[in-house]
């Protein structure tokens, strides 16, 4: 499950490139840091958002995170399964645990993104 | 989630939580285990069965001579001339305003009592009763040398009679004795901070290792795991223990914290006891109460607590309560609070609900603290 096809941004989000829209979860890694995660608030499905911009709130047991948007664009789809079940997003990251689809307007945004390689050095600190 | 830095200095254990996969944080300048498994399922061992804690992290410090008892009587607010050899008490050290110096533990041990001080206020203390000593006081930090390893949950009991001599009686419940475990003496009290039956063992960190490994073999038909202080905290929050930084401080006392029950104002002076007895009169400002969230969220230290629109008050611990499934905190409130309140979170009114704490109440623990 660490997901080579993947892209990743500095802050911890992977990206599944399909077409001119993009699959958004958390890694594997920032789920391992933040532990149990047992609430999300999701983002509204329709916004158009501004990459960088904070898009939802992760509550583990022990602390808040936030995922950001990796790309500008418009929300397409949301996983409201994670609203019953927040704890998919430590059993399975990257696959059932993904959190919502984009559609971005700007493709040069996706050179800015880290190769899967490139994120696991990055989280070596 | 930024990785933490080695600084190195980590407890008598630091190998065995490395080993056993901890993720680790810097707490009170020592590398601590915030979890190995994750906090719901080390929370879960310990309620139903028996965890394993390194709580070398808290302070020790040993006050004896002919003075000590005076001495201690004068510096904390409980009653220590009432503790029999062999008994442990809960306290509290304030300043003259009534403000909380530290909680602890005090042991009343032959010929010595012994302080368990929160690690972060562990100078504070020792500043604060060397700068007070009178008389026949020796006072001696033993932090250095000690390393305390706790087991918590309803098969503790059997877990350490598996590793005492057979027949050996254990402590009572806040009570301590000397044990026989690998052929030593320790000291073993029956305490703890998680509102099940458990032990609290004292040993040199020399020991620390072996006495580890045995507890986790005798507690392995039990299904024994390291706890680390994530799920310490949401164990005692589901007690509705107080956690000094977050839920007292030098700005409240044992009135505001409900603690009045550790604070005997009939027992003679004590340093704070006219301004405890003044604010108690007076009734205070704001109340330390449980909630219960009955919307969506987790609350968190800091939070406005909201009534009717109004600020009435704030959050000082909040988590998610593994057993209740829901968020839960305590937060001081002013007087003649409504039960249904809302609490702040990142912008967002989410509804809550006053509750009396535990707001667990399955534990194995043998009586209320």
């Amino acid at each position: 499950m660490s997901g080579n096809d993947l892209k990743y941004t500095g802050t911890h989000e992977w990206l599944r490139v399909e077409g001119d829209e993009v699959v958004v979860g958390l890694s594997d890694y920032a789920q391992g840091e933040l532990g149990d995660i047992v609430f999300i608030e999701l983002p509204q499905k329709g916004s158009v958002v501004t990459k960088d911009e904070a898009l939802t709130t992760l509550e583990s047991v022990k602390s808040v995170s936030e995922i950001f948007a990796p790309l500008t664009g418009e929300i397409t789809d949301v996983n409201s399964s994670l609203e019953g079940d927040p704890g998919l997003i430590n059993t399975d990251p990257c696959g059932k645990g993904w959190i919502f689809k984009m559609k971005f307007s700007d493709s040069g945004e996706l050179s800015g993104l880290m190769s899967a390689e490139a994120y696991a050095e990055h989280t070596k600190g | 989630m930024s990785a933490v830095a080695d600084t190195g200095a980590g407890t008598a254990l630091h190998r065995q939580h490395l080993a056993a996969g901890a993720r680790m944080v810097e707490f009170a300048g020592l590398e601590m285990p915030m979890f190995y498994e994750g906090i719901v399922a080390e929370h879960r061992r310990v309620r139903e069965s028996v965890g394993i804690f390194d709580v070398s992290h808290m302070g020790e410090l040993m006050v004896s001579g002919a003075s000590a008892l005076a001495f201690l009587d004068r510096l904390t607010t409980n009653r220590v001339a009432a503790l029999k050899d062999w008994r442990v008490q809960y306290s509290a050290m304030c300043y003259e305003s009534g403000g909380f110096i530290d909680d602890f533990l005090v042991y009343k041990l032959p010929g010595r009592y012994m302080l368990v001080v929160n690690a972060s206020n562990k100078k504070k203390n020792l500043d604060w009763m060397l700068s007070h000593a009178a008389g026949d006081v020796t006072i001696e930090d033993s932090s250095g040398e000690m390393a305390i390893i706790a087991i918590q949950g309803p098969k503790s009991e059997a877990t350490l009679d598996r590793l005492v001599p057979s027949g050996s009686p254990l402590p009572a419940y806040y009570e301590a004795s000397m044990l026989e475990l690998l052929g030593g003496d320790v000291l073993v009290s029956r305490t703890g901070y998680t509102g099940e039956d458990g032990f609290e063992i004292y040993c040199s960190k020399d020991e620390a290792v072996a006495l580890w490994e045995a507890l986790l073999d005798a507690g392995a038909p039990f299904d024994i795991g390291p706890i680390g202080l994530g799920a310490r905290d949401t164990l005692r929050l589901e007690m509705g223990y107080c956690l000094y930084g977050n839920d007292i401080d030098e700005h409240r006392s044992p009135v505001e914290a409900g603690l009045l029950w550790i604070t005997k104002l009939d027992k003679g002076d004590f340093v704070g006891r006219d301004a405890i007895v003044e604010i108690n009169e007076r009734g205070p400002a704001q109340r330390l109460l449980g909630f219960e969230v009955t919307g969506r969220g987790v609350p968190r230290h800091g939070q406005r607590i909201l009534a009717a629109g109004e600020e009435i008050g704030a959050v000082t611990s909040g988590t998610f309560s593994p057993s209740l499934q829901k968020g839960i905190g305590l937060g001081y409130f002013k007087p003649c609070t409504p039960t249904d309140v809302e609490i702040d979170i990142r912008g967002r009114a989410v509804a809550a609900r006053i509750t009396p704490v535990p707001f667990y109440r399955g534990g194995s623990v043998r009586r209320k603290r």
